[in-house]
């Protein structure tokens, strides 16, 4: 859960800075699987897909009676996958070297996709390893189907108001409460090609078959790595991918890659209202400024046609006044005139 | 005002709207009674369809046009599309309302669609920031929505009130739609194994959000042909004369838009240096959605915008919109999946197909209710200039 609870504070900073608690981005803290943690180890080389496995998953699941009975082995003719009545099946690949038969049943991802991409929380993933459901807070979202990367949990399409996503348990509740020791279709086989214990223990184990039959056995544990690690783990004499199991994915978890997406959620919510509020002020401010602009040079304009028209209005003045004074002046020198032909008159009588 | 009364209710559009609408009403008691295995053709390795696909993912990513806009008006200063920044509001609140009511069909128990938020937040999932955005956008876009109708409902004081958060609100309204819109994007990043490598990438985030700018700037603009002729005489003047400004504006900037997703979506390939799909049936395909629904718009919008070529305008904005579309159905079902054998691959039912028609159908009937009776196309005469 450590992991989980780091990507989620990490996600959520915003949210869970106000419960206390810290995002541990700085520490490099990794997740390795819890240490006691269990899980089963399958080896495809001794299982003759006799489908016992699947009677008793139905049966200590209390899983609804299949269509065919248990010991159709015709069944085995089509690859089949896990549905919301089956937890687990068994496929045969038919090879070079004969048939070869998978197991197929939740993986336990030691980050699990599903819990990962699970809105309500509805997925655990128990300190023994397995990862259960709690149908009492799902929505139906069936988002946990799209993110499984071996298409494992199946969700019940045919009831229309309380539908629940079904997937193997690793028998977490039956074992919890002491009604089984391991789980039910591990107890059940035959062979032994099913082995539970503890995963390190089962790697340990693994990794010796392969040691000692290594013309018997791929030299790989699947589920050691992929997508971050599996609690159950398989062996193969034939190619993993000629059984049905991917050998594209990749050994990144599926929280890590979505830990980047993540964790851009609470900078956006910090740095853009800032941005655009800087940006509205600076149009803001253009505005304004502009709008200064504008009145200052209305009123620079203002003051030189009010400049103009008094340099205008003074010209006229001073023509006026010099029209006066000229008109004055003519006056005077008319009446000087006449005064000095009214005396010329004067003296000429 | 209310000129659609006046007029007989038995109108060809009307009709149409009456058959949708009966036809999804069945759908949905079949829905929520035989459950989705029976209207849906949903299985166990294709959990999700049509209803996401489209109602979901096509839905958030066209109603985009409400924060573009009001962020164009409010934010970046360009008052000139003052008059858009209405219809594209309405056109966003009922786009995400009808986002909101449609997973009520997909999800199994619509009766918890709250429980993310107040019962048992999956903080570490996409989905639940997107639940979360989605959820508070809802209420931001009905707050910003609001003032329509208290003004046609004479209610001053409140819509005054409102009135004044119009900055608050948007900036809030851009916060979230950029959470929301490139964490849709994100819900995929979870699933690199099943996705086309094409079409996934770390980047989906970013694909998601740049490319919701160009299809809500063009949303903006093929609604506003649509509505053009049949609600004219409710536009008023100021609406009409922004009008051509609106439309050459919006398309410059869907065509830089777009010519940065142009550019994200080469990078995202480059990335993980995936060229040598492009020789593949897969390739040809991106180049298809990529050339002819990407760089092609761009290059349209560029010349419609510099010869004022309103009809070339017009029609880019129907082939981005289409573009947007192809490219959250091929993120979401054609790339999805693409190991599986053709037999296990999905295709939509009618029923499903019908859902997502009838949701549509709710929004034109509740957005043709509206705009005739509400101040959308013109300013209320009691608020001219208020802004």
């Amino acid at each position: 859960m450590k992991r989980r609870q780091f990507l989620g504070l990490l996600g959520a900073a915003g949210i869970t800075a106000t419960l206390g608690t810290e995002a541990q981005a700085a520490t490099g803290h990794s997740f390795d699987g819890y240490p006691n943690a269990k899980g089963v180890l399958f080896d495809s080389t001794r299982c003759i897909g006799c489908r016992k496995c699947e009677a008793a998953c139905n049966k200590v699941n209390k899983l609804p009676a299949p269509a065919k009975p248990f010991d159709d082995l015709k069944v085995l003719d089509t690859e089949r996958r896990t549905d919301e009545k089956t937890y687990t099946v068994v496929n045969k690949y038919v090879g070079k070297k004969g048939p070869a038969f998978r197991k197929v049943q939740c993986n336990h991802c030691q980050e699990p996709a599903c819990a990962s991409v699970c809105f309500v929380k509805a997925f655990t993933k128990n300190p023994d390893g397995s990862v259960t459901y709690d149908a009492s807070l799902c929505v139906g979202c069936r988002y946990c189907m799209v993110a499984c990367p071996f298409n494992i949990p199946a969700y019940e399409y045919n009831d229309p108001i309380t539908p629940r996503i079904m997937k193997c348990t690793m028998c977490h509740d039956q074992i919890t409460k002491g009604e089984l020791s391991a789980p039910g279709c591990v107890g059940a086989c035959p062979k032994e090609a099913l082995l539970y214990g503890k995963r390190k223990d089962l790697i340990e184990v693994a990794r010796e078959r392969i040691r000692r039959n290594p013309e018997r056995y791929q030299d790989h544990i699947y589920g050691e790595k992929e997508m971050g690690g599996t609690n159950w783990l398989y062996v193969s004499g034939a190619e993993f991918k000629d059984i049905g199991l991917r050998e594209d994915l990749g050994t990144t978890s599926v929280p890590t890659m979505t830990a980047g997406p993540l964790s851009v959620v609470p900078m956006v919510a910090a740095l853009w209202p800032a941005l655009l509020g800087g940006v509205w002020a600076m149009n803001k401010r253009k505005e304004k400024v502009a709008a200064e602009e504008q009145k200052a040079a209305v009123k620079a304009a203002k003051a030189e046609v009010k400049a103009e028209a008094a340099a205008k209005l003074a010209k006229e003045l001073e023509k006026a006044e010099k029209d006066k004074a000229q008109a004055i002046e003519r006056e005077v020198k008319r009446a000087l005139e006449e005064a000095a032909a009214a005396k010329k008159d004067e003296e000429g009588a | 005002m209310t000129t659609e009364t006046n007029k007989s209710l038995m109108t060809p559009a009307n009709i149409i709207t009456g058959i949708f609408l009966a036809i999804g009403l069945v759908i949905t008691v079949l829905r929520f009674t035989k459950g989705l295995g029976y209207v849906t053709n949903l299985d166990q390795n294709n959990p999700w369809g049509v209803w996401i696909s489209f109602d979901l993912l096509c839905g958030v990513a066209l109603a985009a046009g409400g924060y573009t806009t009001s962020s164009a008006c409010y934010i970046f200063g360009m008052k000139k599309y003052h008059s858009a920044v209405r219809p594209a509001i309405l056109t966003a609140f009922l786009g995400y309302a009808l986002v909101v009511f449609a997973l009520h069909y997909d999800v199994g128990r619509p009766y918890r669609l709250v429980y993310p938020l107040f019962v048992s937040p999956g903080t570490t999932s996409l989905l639940f920031e997107v639940g979360l955005c989605v959820f508070l956008y809802v209420t931001v876009l009905a707050i910003e929505f609001s003032p329509a109708m208290f003004e046609w409902l004479g209610m001053k004081n409140l819509r005054n009130k409102i009135h004044k958060l119009t900055l608050a609100l948007t900036v809030f309204g851009v916060v979230l739609s950029t959470l929301h819109q490139s964490s849709l994007g994100a819900l995929y990043i979870a699933a690199p194994s099943k996705i086309h490598p094409l079409w996934y990438s770390p980047y989906l985030a970013v694909l998601f959000f740049i490319s919701s700018i160009p299809a809500g700037l063009s949303m903006v603009i093929f609604e506003g042909t649509l509505a053009h002729k049949p609600w004219h005489h409710m536009m008023d003047k100021t609406h009409l004369d922004e009008h051509e400004g609106v439309i050459l504006g919006f398309a410059r900037g869907a065509s830089i838009a777009l010519a940065a997703y142009f550019c994200v979506k080469i990078v995202a390939v480059g990335y993980d240096n995936n060229w040598h799909y492009l020789a593949t049936g897969w390739g040809a395909w991106w180049l298809v959605e990529v050339l002819g629904f990407v760089a092609l718009p761009s290059l349209l919008y560029a010349i419609g915008s510099r010869e004022k070529n309103i009809k070339l305008i017009k029609w880019t904005a129907a082939l981005t919109v289409f573009g947007i579309i192809l490219n959250r159905f091929n993120v979401s079902i054609v790339a999805f999946n693409y190991t599986l054998p053709s037999s296990q691959r999905y295709f939509p039912s009618l029923m499903e197909i019908g859902v997502s028609i009838f949701v549509v159908t709710v929004g034109v009937t509740a957005y043709r209710f509206i705009v005739s009776r509400m101040p959308i196309f013109f300013e209320h005469p009691d608020y001219k200039d208020a802004h």
